[in-house]
């Protein structure tokens, strides 16, 4: 049996959720006032995902950088990954909001996308 | 040059305000944007989860500025950037200077202030210590970050849990920094929860609750900081300092409205907020000028100050159609846990939907309920599983109340506890 | 070989730079900081004391109310803000109205004019914020305010001007007597002199004593001091003494030259000469200090706090002269308050004992006048739109707080011995000094200074050597 502690972020509340894991993987989730407690419980619990946001560099633009996020949730283990994965990464002016500027991330299907515009200069 | 209608700011309150404004047929209006850009803070928050109230997804701050400033465009509304207003006169009269028109003249009918508001520093805290680089606000930080590449440290501690505190406490690790403590001098955050899980839980960044930073060491670039937790009184107890090393210390203990303008102009100001005191259709004391966004009161949701701009710009153009007649308002009075209520006037003669009270509470509520009474009596009884300082609420008050309690004085706001 | 070496480019050290500036003489400063004003100059009450309370015979006493009358030209030749705003020395007691007295004949004894007693009445009716517990007030008209920043970048940009080097990040390690002169020895270079001076404040002993038998000490006395936001820079227009009683010499409670209000200092004798952190217990003295002055400290309104260095001997007086034993050797050291005010004056002492042993012709180019930057939130509407439509870079804001344009901090680089740092932006400028204190323009500031210097941004410091603002760029150590 696994015991994990997680604070719900449904609402301020806040719940401190407890959640019990047995070996075959039911899941039981106590300590939430309400469902989306223990529907966010399970998510973290067997699959936690998150929009990953960060910037790359852009050359011969108005602006040095661009900023940029993953078109779908990632898994949360591959976060570091995937910025690791972008280091040393740059781009050329102009860029759109929603190109494409890493295709296919880490394998995972997803695609890092600019989230602003950035004009030539 | 001659307009009826000027909006000094173009982030999101400058923005709403406009389109709402424009949609009502207000055409000779303008934005004045300091910046190169318009879009303001947003443009910097680059992190997701704004507009899920307005748009119904989550967006990122670049995102959410960009479909108003699509809108904008579309409705060929006029703004000029790296443009500042110096002064504004009580005659509307507004001086602004660009390098590329030099000193403008501008003659408003109305004005809407949407400059939004800046970082508390570390000399409003007196934090004593070395005045060493490597001290900044998290604002400062996320520009350098996120705008220009740039890292301000390697080894951080973050004091004060606002939220730009812990979105940037997971930028910085994000991009190589180590964070080593997120220092907060309440027992509780100023954030929102959401943030506390997914920028410090989700890394291992620890939350110092009731603890603050007592030293700053280090001659040319910060070495370290002393961190104490603090008593009941919230001073620090020397037997608990603790010393971190760290090359930065990120600031996110408050926001303030920016309201240098608004001094001048004669604009009367609440001690709470920091913001005008305005009636329901935001206007501040002085006639035609009206206020929104986080120059009226610091929010935590863009979504919010959207709705609210946006209500602005509306009453705006009523105002300039004449459509806002003057009489008696009715006081709002936040008492009993309310800190403050935007609007803090209601002007009954004009009411013709429900009107939205936004409020903060003063501490932390669980189990408590929001009561809302016209004279003494109560109408209105709102229960809350929770209420706390970082998150802003609201009440609606259905216009038919006024009907119902004519003549009322006074309307307040309070916390009971059931 | 150079006519004269001045270590230390502190307000002394300047002001004696501009007066020998006069002169031919092939003279330079060295500086171990990165900046001239970076050490007690920098951070002290800003004050132009009339003059009443050294003693009448110690140097200190002679030269103040000389030396204050000296301002009024220099600011005007040399454009820097300078306002005789007048000082009140406040009694809190009756009894101590002897003490009053006593500092009123000696005032008159040093010099200062129109030195009046006047009742705590009048106290409140010249400063209605004063606080009831006044008695009585010594008022002295011709006490003054001034930025300390900008009186020595002026008389130093002067002096340069005229012809006077300046080396900065020159610590002077080693001092050599020679038959002639000296060899002054930094980590750079070897510089030979005739004269030595020294103006190296709060290291004047260490210098004086690497080549003196008659040996001195200089101990720093740190002062703290608090600064409050301009909303509030009118609770009193004259600066506020208190007159020094059992608990000690008071602080003040005075208007900056800039318009903020600031408070302090205490006096706390310590060892390390470079110790200018704040502490907690002197913050909190100097305020309960000062709210005896006024009804009421407005707290919440405190932009920044810091701390400077008195350079204090045990001689507890202005060391000023050739040392006895070194001929060519000139100490113009432990000078403490009424230092600032007095460095005009040192500058004349200091010029003359040069002019006698050297004998110099006159420097028929010197120039006695200088322009300082153009401080667009000072001018007319007018002049604001001409100088715009002359310099574009006049109408972009970069500091909201202090509205100091993009014009300025270009002029404050690019000027002689321009801006190289954030704080040398700062002094000359305020880019950076109000309430929000760098947090708006910084990075805009750091773009000018990357553009106008070529400087990495990542080598940008806020005052040189190791404070740097950036280290280094986005997933470089992921």
């Amino acid at each position: 049996m696994e015991r994990r502690e997680l604070t719900c972020i449904g609402c301020p509340m806040g719940c401190t959720l407890l959640i019990e894991l047995d070996e075959n993987n039911n899941i039981k989730v106590t300590g939430n006032a309400c469902k989306i407690g223990e529907t966010y419980a399970i998510k973290e619990c067997t699959n936690p995902t998150r929009i990953v946001t960060t910037t790359v560099k852009v050359i011969g633009g108005k602006h040095p950088t661009v900023s940029i996020k993953t078109d779908k949730d990632i898994p949360k283990d591959k976060i570091f990954d995937c910025l690791k994965e972008l280091k040393g990464l740059s781009v050329k002016a102009p860029i759109n909001v929603g190109d494409i500027i890493y295709e296919n991330i880490l394998g995972t299907g997803v695609n890092m996308v600019a989230t602003r515009k950035v004009e030539s200069c | 040059m001659n307009y009826d209608l000027v909006i000094i700011g173009g982030g999101p309150a400058g923005l709403a305000a406009a389109v709402a404004a424009k949609e009502e047929g207000i055409d000779n209006l303008i934005i004045l944007e300091r910046e190169e850009e318009l879009g303001g803070i947003l443009n910097q928050c680059i992190h997701n989860g704004f507009g899920l109230h307005t748009f119904k997804e989550e967006l990122t701050g670049p995102e959410y500025a960009q479909r108003f400033i699509d809108k904008v465009n579309e409705l060929s509304i006029e703004y000029k950037l790296d443009t500042m207003v110096l002064d504004i006169t009580e005659d509307k009269t507004i001086y602004a200077i660009n390098p590329k028109e030099g000193l403008l003249e501008i003659h408003a009918k109305a004005i809407i202030l949407a400059m939004g508001c800046r970082e508390r520093p570390r000399g409003a805290l007196t934090i004593p210590g070395t005045r060493c680089s490597g001290i900044m606000t998290a604002g400062a930080a996320q520009k350098f970050v996120n705008m220009k590449n740039y890292m301000p440290g390697k080894e951080v501690v973050v004091l004060g849990s606002g939220d730009i505190g812990l979105i940037m406490a997971r930028r910085m690790t994000f991009e190589g920094a180590k964070v080593k403590a997120v220092v907060e001098l309440l027992p509780y955050s100023s954030g929102l929860k959401r943030n506390i899980v997914q920028c410090l839980d989700d890394y291992n960044i620890p939350l110092k609750l009731s603890h603050t930073v007592v030293n700053i060491h280090g001659k040319e670039r910060l070495e370290g900081v002393t961190i104490a937790k603090v008593d009941g009184n919230r001073k620090p107890i020397k037997e608990t300092e603790e010393y971190i090393p760290c090359d930065t210390l990120l600031l996110s203990v408050g926001l303030i409205p920016e309201n240098e303008l608004s001094r001048k102009v004669g604009v009367e100001l609440s001690p709470v907020t920091g913001g005008a005191v305005v009636d329901n259709h935001f206007q501040t004391s002085v006639e035609g000028i009206f206020s929104c966004g986080n120059v009226l009161h610091v929010h935590d949701l863009v979504d919010n100050v959207t709705l609210e701009s946006y209500s602005a710009g509306k009453n705006a153009s009523k105002y300039l159609k004449g459509q806002l007649r003057k009489g008696e308002t009715i006081k709002l009075k936040a008492t009993d846990g309310v800190r403050y209520t935007v609007p803090h006037f209601i002007n009954p003669s004009t009411i013709e939907k429900d009107i939205t009270v936004r409020f903060r509470v003063g501490d932390v509520f669980k189990g408590a309920a929001i009561a809302v009474y016209f004279d003494d009596t109560k109408v209105l009884n709102k229960k809350k599983r929770i209420l706390a300082p970082g998150e802003m609420e609201e009440v609606k008050l259905a216009s038919d109340l006024f009907s119902q309690y004519p003549g009322v004085k006074t309307i307040t706001l309070k916390v009971e506890r059931s | 070989m150079y006519d004269v070496v001045i270590v230390g480019a502190g307000v002394v050290g300047c002001a004696i730079a501009r007066e020998i500036s006069r002169y031919k003489l092939k003279s330079i400063v060295l500086e171990k900081e990165n900046d001239v004003c970076c050490g007690t100059s920098k951070a002290n009450s800003a004050i132009v004391h009339a003059g009443h309370d050294a003693l009448p015979e110690t140097l200190k006493g002679k030269l103040n109310a000389k030396a204050n009358l000296m301002f009024d030209k220099l600011a005007e030749d040399l454009d820097f803000h300078f306002r005789r705003n007048g000082s009140l020395v406040l009694c809190f007691d009756e009894k101590d109205m002897d003490k009053l007295y006593e500092l009123k004949a000696r005032g008159e004894k040093n010099g200062v004019p129109e030195l009046q007693i006047i009742s705590g009445d009048e106290v409140r009716k010249m400063e209605p914020n004063v606080s009831d517990q006044v008695v009585a007030a010594l008022y002295a008209p011709t006490g003054g305010i001034v930025c300390p920043f900008n009186l020595t970048i002026a008389l130093a940009e002067n002096a340069h001007v005229n012809g006077v080097e300046f080396n900065f990040n020159s610590e002077v390690i080693n001092i050599k007597k020679l038959e002639d002169g000296f060899e002054v020895k930094t980590k750079d270079k070897t510089i030979r002199t005739k004269i030595l001076v020294n103006a190296a404040g709060v290291y004047g002993d260490k210098l004086n004593n690497m080549v003196s038998k008659h040996k001195f000490t200089i101990t720093p006395r740190k002062g703290e001091y608090n600064l409050f936001d301009k909303y509030v820079g009118n609770l009193t227009d004259k600066t506020l003494f208190q007159l020094p009683t059992k608990l000690g010499k008071g602080v003040l409670v005075t208007p900056t030259i800039d318009g903020n209000l600031l408070v302090g200092p205490n006096a706390v004798d310590i060892e390390d000469k470079e110790d200018v952190s704040t502490t907690r217990e002197g913050l909190d003295d100097i305020m309960e200090k000062a709210s005896l002055s006024v009804k009421f400290l407005p707290k919440g309104n405190i932009i920044t706090s810091f701390s400077g260095l008195r350079a204090r001997s045990e001689k507890d007086d202005f060391i000023i002269g050739e040392a006895p034993d070194v001929p060519g050797f000139i100490n113009a050291s432990s000078i403490e308050s009424p230092g600032l005010t007095c460095a005009p004056l040192i500058g004349v002492i200091v010029s003359d004992i040069i002019k006698e042993k050297l004998n110099p012709k006159l420097n028929e180019n010197f120039n006695p006048k200088r322009k300082g930057i153009t401080r667009f939130n000072d001018l007319s509407l007018e002049e604001k739109k001409k100088i715009i439509k002359e310099r574009p870079e006049y109408g972009r804001i970069v500091c909201r707080c202090e509205s100091v344009t993009e014009g300025e901090i270009l002029d404050a680089i690019n000027r002689p011995l321009g801006a190289k740092d954030l704080d040398g932006i700062k002094r000359r400028t305020r880019a950076g000094a109000g309430r929000c204190q760098s947090g708006f323009c910084i990075s805009r500031t750091m773009e000018l200074l990357h553009s106008e210097l070529n400087i990495p941004p990542t080598e940008i410091t806020k005052f040189g050597k190791a404070s740097k603002i950036l280290v280094g760029t986005n997933k470089e150590s992921i």
